[in-house]
């Protein structure tokens, strides 16, 4: 493999890292957040369930993204991962929790304008509208387990103590999943564009194991991932827990679970699928935010608590966030992409 | 693995459980006793016993602080209920002080041996009977405080039921302590007693509005 390509690769790599520390730290935030797991047990769980995600279900939503724009230059791929990476970075800096999603729909975007190539203007709206949608459904589906799970619990009668050790486990358990969907459903954004011109080629193990270039190149994004789940993601759990909104380790847990189930809807191609067959109108494939869907979540419990506990101020410069993210990201995709054409003689597209 | 330690998460969570409940039953015991010393004491034919009962509420005390103790460590090591250990803690110390305060008033019947004639002696066994029951409301606060959130309020409201009773039957027995024949000093000694009887109640009352905060914090 070339060495121009490997460092091309590390733009995704950069960006991987980027969702590790921020988007990651939705799944895990409010667990640690609150206490209720340590950010070692949080680290480990999320990474290992963040790959495997992505290897396993990150197939469907990276499609999607490639109708959005078919990158098919390396360099171009390499300057729609950095500025991705770079905006979400920026954000992160202003500590808004941001999406790599938004980032790269962006940058793709930018790529498009740059180089000529027509958006798809379906596949965008589609997009758009998953992120005014997520948060939404997000919010209820947080209210609907919020009031269930407090009807149980002050039903069963749970002592303080059994209902903190279940409780725990729930939210390494529901981590785990959201490190899952959130490995199936954003592994398209670190290294969905590097599909098409994988450098990798399909390793064949008696035609018993076949790990495809495709997955290898999930491997390296859900790596990157964990990467940055290591290194940077701590600060952020402790914000994305306790700043929107003061919450117990039970609305945390529903926090998670809810954000989950919203990001595995939208990853998943089984359900996708199923819904199909059964006539009704099946859920795009889309890379969604998982910011969008912790707070949508959050917000929704605050709603159910009567909505004055909700901190709305944080809650509207997060939404402004998600406007300006990836108008920012287009831009230093433009920027960029010009840098390399013009100063470094570098193809950007065919 | 992974900071749970998960089998001994649950192990470790069913044995606080069960040295919180332990703990709560001593001091619903402590107060049972202390209602059989106060006649036990009156009737000073009984003396040995009194003694023995003393003893009895001492070791149950020390016993208390035990348990205290290993709840504080178990809590703040295994880091368990991260946010309501601090309220649980006060809770339990503030209880403990309730025994001691129990401790506190049989040691001063031992050492100063007041002499309560007999006229008072009904009154005296109402207002410490009245003390025991606000002590035991207390004890059901606490409960639901651990298990069934939803029935703090009501458990508590007794307390405060009963504090007010105990307040009404202390100024009732303090009157009548000095309008009586007696000595003022006699009668300042009478009324020491009675008052440090009473003032349990107060404790138990200021507990029992503790725990309603607590309660609303803790709602999911």
């Amino acid at each position: 493999m070339e060495i121009t390509i490997l460092i091309f690769l590390f733009g995704g790599l950069f960006l991987g890292w980027s969702l590790g520390a921020n988007d990651a730290a939705n799944v895990f935030g409010t667990a640690v957040g609150t206490r209720m797991v340590s950010f070692t047990s949080a680290a480990i769980v999320c990474s290992i369930f963040v790959i495997l995600g992505a290897i396993i279900s990150g197939a469907g939503t990276t499609e999607t993204l490639g109708k959005l724009g078919a990158i098919n230059a390396l360099p171009g791929a390499f300057a729609a991962c950095v500025a991705a990476g770079i905006s979400v970075y920026l954000m992160t800096k202003v500590g808004l929790p941001v999406s790599t999603t938004q980032a790269i729909v962006g940058a793709i975007v930018g790529w498009n304008l740059y180089t000529g190539s027509s958006t798809n203007i379906q596949v965008l709206m589609t997009i758009l509208a998953t992120w005014i949608i997520c948060p939404i459904i997000a919010g209820i589906i947080a209210m609907g387990l919020f009031t269930f799970t407090k009807r149980v619990i002050l039903n069963r009668k749970l002592h303080i103590l059994r209902l903190d050790a279940y409780t725990r486990t729930a939210l390494l358990l529901a981590g785990a999943f959201g490190a899952y969907s959130l490995g199936a459903n954003n592994i398209a954004n670190v290294m969905g564009v590097f599909v098409p011109i994988s450098p990798f080629t399909d390793i064949n193990i008696s035609n018993v194991f076949i790990f495809s270039s495709k997955e290898q190149l999930f491997l390296l994004g859900g790596l990157a991932i964990a990467v940055g789940v290591f290194t940077y993601s701590k600060r952020v759990m402790y914000t994305v827990g306790n700043d929107l909104l003061k919450m117990s380790p039970v609305a945390a847990f529903i926090v998670v679970i809810s954000h989950s189930i919203v990001l595995f809807l939208f990853a998943s191609q089984g359900i996708s699928a199923f819904l199909q067959s059964i006539n009704l109108p099946s859920i795009p494939l889309v890379p969604v935010s998982s910011s969008q869907a912790v707070v949508g979540g959050v917000i929704g419990i605050g709603l159910l608590k009567g909505g004055k506990e909700v901190q709305w101020s944080i809650a509207g410069r997060i939404s402004m966030g998600w406007v300006t993210l990836p108008i920012i990201a287009a831009l230093i995709s433009l920027i960029i992409l010009f840098v390399l054409e013009n100063i470094f003689n570098l193809t950007v597209s065919f | 693995m992974f900071g749970l330690k998960s089998a001994s998460l649950f192990g470790d969570t069913k044995k606080l459980e069960r040295e919180i409940d332990e703990f709560v039953d001593i001091v619903s015991e402590v107060g049972l006793v202390f209602k059989s010393i106060v006649p036990t004491y009156l009737n000073h034919s009984a003396n040995g016993k009194f003694e023995e009962m003393v003893e009895k509420v001492k070791e149950m005390e020390s016993k208390a602080d035990k348990i205290t103790k290993d709840v504080e460590h178990t809590l703040y090591e295994e880091t368990l209920i991260p946010d309501a250990r601090s309220d649980v803690l006060r809770v339990l110390e503030h209880l403990d002080e309730l025994i001691g305060m129990y401790q506190g008033n049989c040691y001063h019947f031992s050492i100063q041996k007041p002499n309560f004639p007999k006229e008072f002696h009904e009154d005296l066994v109402d207002l410490t009977e009245t003390v025991v029951n606000c002590v035991e409301s207390l004890c059901l606060t606490v409960r639901s405080f651990f298990r069934d959130i939803k029935s703090v309020r009501d458990n508590a409201h007794k307390v405060t039921f009963y504090e007010k009773e105990s307040d009404i039957k202390f100024s009732s027995l303090a009157r009548k302590i000095f309008d009586s024949e007696l000595n003022l000093d006699q009668k300042m000694h009478l009324r020491y007693f009675v008052e440090k009887i009473d003032r349990i109640c107060d404790q138990a009352e200021d507990i029992a509005d503790e725990v309603q905060i607590y309660a609303i914090k803790r709602s999911v």
